[in-house]
């Protein structure tokens, strides 16, 4: 089973966020592999650990995206592609999603995995996106992947509490839900053995997609708070100590 | 401007965001001199499209197939890229459910248009539509413009607009239109299978006057006795934000957010939350809120009416203590 997991590079979530027009200054914080992408990574380790095949980690930006797909070959993927672009950012959920498909499409996959959605742009859009584009069959918020011959069966998770089960026929694409499984460390020897596999360089130019832009960010600001919020200052025992009292004789809820 | 909403049902019930969003296009529509049409899509359905026929909208448009019974991705998007197709909107709006997640990014694909998901607002201006939605996390907010023709695509997250300001039809009722859409059982990929809950959870954290939540400020399974202390101090409920479940340092059920619960107790206090949407939509009905959060940019205190900016670690322990001073 040849499984593609679309892995993304973001900032560190303690990173100190500066804004820079539409969008933020990037020197001087660190980054980290998109949390609901390290779920699909683990998700994809597991169905190869069941079925054999190969995982490869696809990942689109900056040079410092390598990182992120050592990472991903320490845990375990056999192999990586670095789709090299400067200019990310920029691109729209449907621009970024043409050039992930391009350079798909010159695999031969029987599963395509991503997270879903990114702890920074969050438009949470790219694998239906890319079912769209690869015309294959697809399925969100999963919760569980079963392989049964040439089909599937999934756990999509729905609001409130409630599940469904789906049966998808293979190839197809699938979004993962977070906390499908729990993630594992990449261990000393797995990040020995990254050392020798392959992360293949492509230019987001060669592989010729028209990227223009369907939608485009503006700026991006703090946002403006829709409540005035109290803030209770002092040592932490006197601050406690305030909020009680407020509790109590101000909101009347204890 | 011309309008389609395109509304959600399951299993014979709304989901009530489908309101909200069409209190967002009455009001587009208002300061666009724009026309709504709202859509109904399934099969069995026509008693839904009465209903939103007596709202203010110009017209009602019901789309019945055997194939559109239950949802599926490649069924929703066949049917409705016939609907946009014959309608010719400018604007699609959603509600921004996991079932418009699961298709509507691949609609608008499929004509060759992009789609802004999750927005929180919007601003009409200079004849030009902005819509917010936000990033990092609810850290940041962002103006998001559509480029190039229309249609264009547009979700709304639940509770951005409220549903009891939806307006009734000025003069009875518009009219319901019956569309016919060509689709076939060999264009449907996927197949839909059982509706299920997980096993009956003990607690109904929605009962519960009193919540204290957890969120990744935790940092470890070894210090949740400090959040249980301070919440049996208050005589409250422990709860969580989804990553705590997810590394399951808490049962699942204890999870508040648009994947959990959905609570508006008296009293919640977030303790090392950060506010992130998909928490907030969870409990933003509560009464009061209080957060604790080292960091003072955190999201949380957007909507917090008491905030402590210190180490939740420092707090936990002086609030436990002054809460049983105050039973005493």
């Amino acid at each position: 089973m040849n499984i593609i997991v679309c892995v993304k590079q973001v900032p560190a979530k303690d990173a100190p966020l500066a804004i820079a027009g539409n969008w933020i200054k990037e020197s001087d914080i660190g980054f980290e592999m998109n949390e609901p992408d390290s779920y699909a990574l683990e998700e994809a380790l597991r169905l190869k650990e069941k079925h054999g095949g190969e995982v490869i980690a696809v990942s689109m930006v900056p040079e410092r995206v390598k990182q992120t797909i050592k990472e991903a070959l320490a845990k375990g993927a056999d192999r990586g592609i670095h789709i090299a672009d400067d200019n990310f950012a920029q691109l729209d959920p449907l621009g970024a999603a043409k050039c992930l498909s391009a350079a798909i499409q010159k695999e031969k996959f029987d599963l395509v995995l991503t997270g879903l959605q990114s702890d920074d742009q969050g438009f949470g859009q790219t694998g239906v996106l890319l079912a769209a584009l690869l015309d294959k069959p697809h399925a969100t918020i999963i919760m569980a992947i079963e392989v049964e011959g040439p089909k599937m069966k999934l756990k999509r998770e729905l609001e409130a509490g409630w599940f469904q089960h789906i049966e998808c026929p293979l190839p197809a694409v699938l979004s993962i839900q977070s906390g499908i499984n729990k993630v594992r460390y990449a261990t000393l020897k797995g990040i020995m053995a990254a050392k020798k596999k392959e992360i293949a360089t492509i230019t987001r130019e060669s592989l010729g997609v028209s990227i223009e832009p369907t939608q485009q960010v503006e700026k991006i600001y703090v946002p403006t708070k829709s409540k005035k919020t109290e803030f209770l200052t002092g040592t932490p025992k006197e601050a406690a100590g305030k909020l009680v009292e407020k509790l109590k004789f101000e909101a009347r809820v204890i | 401007m011309k309008i389609l909403v395109i509304t959600e049902q399951r299993q014979g019930k709304w989901n009530n965001t489908s309101f909200e969003t069409l209190a967002a296009a009455q009001q587009i529509a208002k300061e666009t001199s724009g026309a709504i049409t709202a859509v109904v899509i399934g099969k069995g359905v026509a008693s839904f499209a009465d209903e939103l026929a007596a709202k203010n909208v110009a017209e009602v448009m019901l789309v019945e197939n055997d194939l559109l019974e239950s949802y599926t991705p490649d069924g929703y998007c066949i049917a409705l890229k016939q609907i946009i197709e014959s309608a010719k909107p400018d604007l699609v709006l959603f509600p921004h459910t996991y079932q418009v997640r699961d298709f509507a990014p691949k609609l608008a694909a499929m004509l060759g248009k992009g789609m802004i998901g999750d927005c929180i607002g919007y601003r009409a201006e200079g004849g030009k539509l902005v819509f917010v939605r936000q990033m990092f996390q609810g850290k940041t907010a962002a103006d998001v413009t559509f480029q190039g023709a229309t249609p264009w695509f547009a979700s709304f997250q639940a509770g951005a607009f409220r549903a009891d300001l939806v307006t009734p039809h000025p003069s009875g009722k518009a009219p319901v239109n019956a569309a016919a859409v060509q689709l076939s059982a060999e264009q449907i990929r996927t197949r839909p299978l059982d509706l299920f809950k997980e096993a009956k959870s003990a607690v109904d954290l929605t009962q519960a006057p009193l919540i204290v939540a957890i969120g990744r400020g935790i940092k470890a399974p070894e210090n949740i006795p400090q959040a249980e202390a301070l919440a049996k101090a208050l005589g409250g409920e422990i709860a969580a934000s989804r990553p705590i479940c997810d590394e399951g340092w808490l049962p699942m059920e204890r999870q508040i957010g648009s994947s959990g619960q959905t609570v508006a107790p008296k009293l919640y206090l977030a303790l090392g939350i950060s506010g992130a949407i998909q928490h907030v939509v969870g409990m933003k009905g509560a009464r009061t809120i209080v957060a604790v959060n080292k960091d003072q940019n955190a999201p949380i205190f957007e909507i917090a009416d008491y905030g402590i900016v210190a180490d939740i670690f420092e707090v936990m322990p002086a609030l436990t203590e002054a809460l049983e001073k105050a039973k005493s």
